[in-house]
């Protein structure tokens, strides 16, 4: 074999991850270019390099609305959902209790079925009782599919604990609550933080299931889908550009500070 | 990350001790009580709409209950090609996406070295962006007047009248690539807990390093494996987005068809004959696959 050759075949399977790599970003590259492109409401063709979205990211009208909209549902939800979650996960993974496999087929069940399901299910059931769809029924939509998640989550982290830590507390004379609040939340906390990241990324960009149950709210990804019709507006771009930023911004972050966390134990 | 744990694998340190038998409970009681009225209490409702009939008075929206039956073997029959459809692109985006997505797991856990934290936030990356920007943006990149089309014109692969976007292939790349993430975690989450010691063991029993992939690697990977793609193919059999985006009129699929017949038509029964229809064959489909591949606990 030639040196070309083998590093070929050596290397293959990074070659094919890099390849993967650049599949996911395209569009997000795309986005982000697109975001500078200033060419007014119909962000289809490049015209030329421009800040002036970025400078004003809510130019285009209701973009900020529906923005707004999508922020103040995901924070709803993703508080209520992470809480009742939580309680879920720890009444699974540190109790034994009758009606165990009930209690897991529920928590399944939401997330296997598809979104167009529950979005339809849930609005009939509002109509039929008289309730217009909007801003709450929303919010009561996204607790529902937000919660399982939360659940698998948190209880990945809540069943990784080392039960001797929690002995040692009882050991050293904590009572329940004490050993809870000392010792077992501290330990779960990164899960339930990575359970409330995960919420609120699939209520902010869940866009059938609003769809079905926001009547005339608007929200960032029924902006977009309304105004992909003639053109979505630089301005949107703008908007999933910063979230993108953010979001990676705050992910980084965290690494960081459990890497760094993780030397100082060591 | 978070999805990463959805793995079929974790199963609870139950600790049967613990004083208050009612304390359980009390932690399941509201989370539950919401799922019930919020998740259950729609689907029953949503049963009895579907076997309704249009009222007398024939005004849009009215509805009575003659338990028609019926409305199931009539929707299934006239949407019969969409449900091929639905379920032939989920199949096809769900081995795409295993088959980019498991080699990909596979150099991140085994081959990406001190990289390995920031590839695993690469991958969930794209998420933060909407995936609608992202499905318009695939419209866009591949769409007549998109670089893809051009190049591909110029050094005439395609001929002038071609197009990739308003075809299936685009819309199950654009599934492929929406769910992609789905698939990946899991897997990784799988492959990164493997004690490499087991793959040490294998090869000094002489297996070489395909066996060894092929006789450890793999089926220790399968919770992975069959968390992935159930957490594509369901979402992906029930997608209307990227048909709607990508497509054209002959790629719609039944979350289309289940879409326009609420919005468009107000046909709510035949909606709701659908959207169960649509979820008993998953709900088949799950089960079947679950057992067969041997993992009982998903939650």
């Amino acid at each position: 074999m030639s040196a070309v050759t083998k590093w070929f075949s050596r290397n293959l399977i990074r070659i094919y991850a890099a390849l993967a790599f650049i599949y996911l970003f395209i569009p997000v590259a795309y986005t982000m270019a697109f975001s500078f492109n200033d060419a007014g409401k119909r962000n289809l063709i490049w015209v030329g390099f421009t800040l002036k979205n970025w400078a004003n990211p809510c130019g285009a009208p209701e973009v900020c609305t529906a923005l707004g909209n999508s922020l103040k549902i995901g924070a709803i939800s993703t508080f209520v959902a992470t809480v009742l979650g939580t309680m879920i996960a720890f009444a699974l993974g540190r109790y034994k209790f009758a009606g165990r496999s009930g209690t897991n087929l529920l928590i399944f069940l939401p997330m296997a079925t598809p979104e167009i399901v529950l979005g339809a299910s849930l609005l009939a059931m509002f109509l039929n009782l008289g309730i217009n769809p909007g801003f709450w029924p929303t919010v009561i939509a996204h607790i529902m599919f937000c919660i399982s998640f939360v659940v698998v989550t948190v209880k990945a982290r809540v069943a990784s604990l080392d039960p001797k830590l929690e002995e040692a507390a009882r050991d050293l004379y904590a009572n329940e609550f004490e050993t809870f609040r000392r010792v077992t939340f501290p330990l779960v906390l990164p899960g339930i933080a990575a359970a409330a990241l995960l919420a609120f990324s699939l209520s902010f960009d869940d866009f059938i299931i609003t769809n079905f149950n926001s009547g005339t709210v608007s929200t960032f990804p029924k902006f977009v889908w309304i105004s992909s019709a003639r053109g979505v507006p630089a301005q949107a771009n703008v908007i999933g550009s910063a979230m993108f930023l953010i979001a990676l911004a705050i992910v980084i972050a965290a690494q960081i500070v459990g890497r760094a966390k993780a030397k100082k134990s060591r | 990350m978070a999805i990463a744990h959805v793995s079929p694998s974790t199963t609870a340190h139950v600790k049967p001790e613990r004083t208050g038998r009612k304390i359980p409970y009390l932690l399941l009681l509201p989370g539950l009580l919401w799922l019930m009225v919020f998740f259950i209490l729609p689907l029953v409702n949503l049963a009895e709409t579907s076997t309704k009939t249009r009222a007398a008075s024939q005004e849009t929206g009215e509805f009575v209950q003659t338990w028609r039956f019926a409305n199931y073997i009539d929707a299934f029959i006239e949407y019969q090609p969409q449900f091929t459809r639905s379920f032939l692109y989920a199949f096809l985006a769900t081995f795409l996406a295993l088959a980019i997505s498991y080699p990909l797991a596979y150099a991140i856990a085994f081959r990406a070295g001190k990289y390995k934290n920031i590839l695993l936030v690469l991958v969930i990356a794209p998420f933060f962006t909407s995936f609608l920007l992202r499905t318009i943006a695939w419209k866009q990149i591949l769409g007549a007047e998109g670089p893809v089309v051009y190049l591909l014109r110029t050094l005439h692969i395609i001929g002038p009248d071609t197009t990739i976007t308003a075809t299936s292939f685009a819309v199950v790349m654009g599934m492929t690539y929406n769910f992609l993430p789905f698939m990946t975690l899991p897997i990784y989450a799988s492959l990164d807990r493997i004690d490499p010691r087991l793959m040490e063991a294998s090869s000094d029993l002489y297996a070489n390093g395909f066996t060894t992939f092929r006789k450890v690697t793999v089926p220790l990977s399968m919770p992975g494996v069959v968390a992935g793609t159930l957490l594509t193919f369901i979402p992906a059999a029930g997608d209307y987005v990227n048909a709607a985006i990508l497509g054209n009129p002959t790629t719609k699929m039944i979350g289309n068809v289940i879409d326009s017949r609420f919005f468009r038509i107000v046909d709510y029964p035949t909606a709701a004959a659908l959207s169960f229809t649509l979820m008993a064959v998953i709900l088949i489909l799950v089960t079947v696959y679950i057992r067969r591949s041997g993992t009982d606990e998903l939650v």
